[in-house]
């Protein structure tokens, strides 16, 4: 039996977030003096939206709709050698989905409109401050959260939920601190058209002493750049003229100008003895493509770093996406952990309305915050170790980084289980 | 008897917020979130609590400056750790009787059982507090009381699963188990002898349109109100009420009075083994602390069989009996086969129509003395 309980209105409401409108998403209870709503999203970007959407499913064919890109290969290779690794699955089928930030919005958009009766939205509107009930009941002080908007409307929640990005105000709001730096990184971000048309289903990311760059499969004609570099070369890239631009992109996966002999000796010395024990492994090392247009106005950068909030959850308050956290987007990963914050909440909420239990109350709140936090802890250490790793030229370490993909390259299993944790 | 207050600043050192407690830290209470426990101090059984009131706006931040001080009595200093038992929740409900003799002699509730629960009135709804197991236990009550309800209809409202139901929630206390059985669209009447707690709940439900509207609260006894709402109730809960009532049996008609023929009843309750003594009564009173000396009498304690057997001789078909575990340090509860400490039951009342279908899946109690490796 599906937990099923109803939440009788969301509100999401716009903040100030890096995507798109944000959205409030308030829950309201009829009845006299001022109105209660279950749940309240504070701010919406993708994270936001979709958690306001998770009471009903259907967004996803809202995507196929319109544009998706099914991929079935990822490699992944080193400037500074040969070594590389490639993840697909056994008979080539969709590893997985590359889908536009717009086409997404656009999706759950959709989506909120069919559940209007539900789910409140309240555009452009931003928060001005929160009112967090008091530990002991009282009966002079509600008991639930208090929202203040800029335009004087105060609403109350049983629940309040942070999906307002990586400067969340609600998690400052609520005092809960969080574990951050900088990585001194920019990424840039460009659409670009590819020279010829191609089977395009392979996602591309070569590890760059300066910072990844990566090729996403957008169709077959086009592909997204991501590329994580020194805020200067950042800045230098956004603004150069197209055709140096295009030289960039194309010398950065080709160039073999950070190989050294004595690496590319110990490399090829490693994938012998790789190849003597298990010589019908290894997929053969395909070409990336090379580019030959940028979509006009497409480049944008935007600084890298790294983000943990040591709570996820405050009673009455909870936090998802990157509010909760924050990565480099090495390993794509950034929103999907976000997602998956969306789902183990939703899973708890419903469990717990289905057991007649106040939304905001801690005990499965917490539940959430374990489940979560074990996940992204990892994911984010992972992540933030593979790129310091990869962001420098010393032989050692190349040597270490080489030899290691090349071992986890040998090893399917292993393989299975990063395409299988990265895919949660 | 010791009353233990617990004093804690918040980061800027604002004042200081109390909060009586019957040591009620155990694990759960030092994790809660944004206010903690900064120092304990122990006062006079006469000493009023003094309110907690909230900032204005700040949550505090969690800061545990422990100052592990406790004047006994004579003035010893000792330091104790406070831990929740198995039988805390018995404890609590002890308090909710408290008072009855200023409201009313009544054959079933025990007016001596009753003094210090006024001032812990307002304790109720701090889910970290004294009353944490109480509010633990919800995660077993409510799911065993809706699934049991649920499988007597054959149709219900995805969203609200007890939407049409009259609930009757005896002894219920601050509200706790009201308020989800409402959540989930039941008609909710819950009465206690104790008006301080009927006044708690009420404030607590006012606050919620929804809740304020399916459920009312009444202070006064069961035989009170037998006459009136005879035959009316899809269903009566009982819950850590059977153990301090006088007389048992006077108890189980009058909820058999209350009840529509086909109606359920659902009890949770301590059973009398010497385990339960050892837990309950030894270590939660005399060794720990926990619970004031006397607050407990194990004669009163009721075992399954005992309890099956007022069931049954009052037209009562027992349907499950299973027991229940409490896990000091999670804070959780548990289902467990074994019933030797707390226990649920569940009962139809027969009429006409109703077949006996039964599905007896009772666990036998374990006697006394086998239970004791548990």
């Amino acid at each position: 039996m599906a937990a099923c309980a109803r939440l009788t209105r969301a509100l999401v409401v716009p903040g100030a977030t890096l995507g798109g409108p944000g959205l409030r998403w308030l829950s309201r209870s009829v009845g006299p003096g001022q109105a209660v709503y279950d749940v309240v999203v504070a701010g919406g970007g993708m994270v936001g939206t979709a958690m306001a959407c998770a009471l009903g499913f259907g967004a996803w064919d809202h995507i196929c709709n319109m544009r998706y890109k099914p991929f079935r290969r990822m490699q992944v290779w080193d400037a500074c050698s040969e070594a590389l690794i490639t993840f697909d699955k056994d008979d080539l089928d969709d590893m997985g989905y590359i889908v536009e930030n717009n086409v997404i919005m656009s999706a759950l958009t959709k989506q909120l409109d069919a559940v209007t009766d539900q789910v409140e939205v309240v555009y452009r509107s931003k928060v001005i401050s929160y009112t967090w009930p008091g530990p002991f009941f009282n009966e002079e002080t509600s008991p639930w959260v208090q929202v203040t908007l800029a335009d004087g409307c105060q609403i109350q929640t049983k629940l309040l939920i942070g999906a307002d990005g990586q400067n969340s105000g609600v998690r400052r709001a609520a005092g809960i601190q969080n574990v951050s730096w900088p990585y001194n990184q920019s990424a840039v971000v460009a659409t670009l058209h590819l020279s010829e048309p191609t089977d395009n289903n392979v996602a591309w990311q070569r590890f760059l002493p300066s910072g990844p760059i990566a090729l996403l499969p957008l169709s077959d004609t086009m592909s997204s750049l991501v590329w994580s570099t020194s805020h200067e070369h950042a800045a230098e890239l956004v603004s150069m003229e197209e055709e140096n631009f295009l030289d960039a992109i194309n010398s950065a996966f080709w160039s073999d100008a950070s190989h050294t002999d004595f690496i590319d000796s110990a490399g090829s010395l490693m994938q012998y003895v790789f190849t003597l024990l298990q010589p019908t492994n290894s997929s053969a090392r395909q070409l990336p493509p090379s580019v030959a247009k940028v979509e006009p106005k497409s480049r944008a950068l935007f600084p890298l770093g790294m983000g943990h909030a040591v709570e996820y959850v405050r009673p009455r308050v909870a936090l998802i996406g990157d509010a909760a956290h924050k990565v480099h987007p090495l390993a794509g990963q950034g929103v999907n952990m976000g997602f998956g914050d969306i789902s183990s909440l939703v899973h708890h909420l419903s469990t717990a309305a289905f057991n007649g239990k106040d939304l905001g109350s801690l005990s499965h709140l917490a539940e959430y915050e374990t489940e979560r936090q074990r996940h992204n802890v990892s994911l984010i250490a992972a992540t933030d170790l593979l790129k310091r790793l990869y962001s420098t030229t010393l032989s050692p370490l190349v040597l270490l980084r080489t030899w290691g993909l090349q071992a986890t390259n040998a090893v399917p299993p292993l393989k299975e289980q990063i395409m299988a944790f990265a895919s949660k | 008897m010791k009353q233990v207050l617990v004093c804690w600043r918040d980061r800027k050192g604002q004042g200081t917020r109390a909060q009586a407690m019957w040591g009620s830290w155990g694990l759960r209470a030092v994790r809660a979130r944004g206010w903690g426990p900064a120092g304990v101090r122990s006062a006079h059984r006469g000493t009023e609590p003094r309110r907690a009131t909230a900032p204005e706006g700040k949550q505090s931040n969690r800061i545990l400056l422990m100052t592990p001080w406790l004047f006994s009595d004579k003035g010893i200093i000792y330091f104790k750790y406070n831990n929740i038992t198995f039988a805390y929740s018995d404890k609590m409900k002890n308090y909710r009787y408290a008072g009855m003799r200023l409201y009313s002699s009544s054959a079933t509730v025990d007016p001596k059982e009753m003094k210090t629960f006024k001032a812990l009135a307002y304790k109720w709804w701090d889910e970290q507090g004294a009353y944490a197991p109480l509010h633990s236990m919800n995660d077993l009550r409510v799911p065993f009381i809706r699934d049991n309800l649920l499988k007597m209809v054959t149709n219900h409202q995805l969203g609200s699963p007890l939407s049409g139901m009259k609930i009757l929630d005896v002894g219920c206390g601050g509200g706790l188990l009201c308020e989800p059985l409402g959540r989930l669209g039941a008609l909710v009447t819950g009465i206690d002898p104790l008006n301080e707690n009927i006044k708690t709940a009420q404030q607590h439900k006012s606050f919620d349109p929804v809740l304020d509207k399916r459920i009312q609260y009444k202070a006064c006894s069961l035989e009170d109100i037998v006459e009136e709402t005879a035959e009316t109730f899809d269903a009566v809960v009982a819950s850590e009420v059977v153990e301090h009532v006088n007389d048992l049996e006077t108890f189980i008609q009058c909820c058999c009075q209350v009840l529509k023929p086909g109606g359920s009843l659902f009890i949770t309750t301590i059973n009398k083994t010497q385990l339960s003594y050892a837990l309950g009564i030894i270590f939660a009173e005399q060794i720990a602390g926990i619970v004031p000396k006397g607050t407990h009498t194990w004669e009163k304690f009721v075992s399954p069989e005992e309890l099956e057997s007022f069931l049954e001789s009052n037209g009562l078909l027992v349907q499950t009996i299973t027991g229940m575990l409490y896990n000091p340090f999670s804070g959780y509860w548990r289902w467990t086969e074994n019933t030797s400490l707390n226990y649920a039951a569940h009962a139809i009342k027969s009429s006409a129509q109703v077949e006996t279908e039964e599905h007896h899946t009772k666990v036998p109690g374990i006697d006394g003395q086998e239970a004791s490796q548990k």
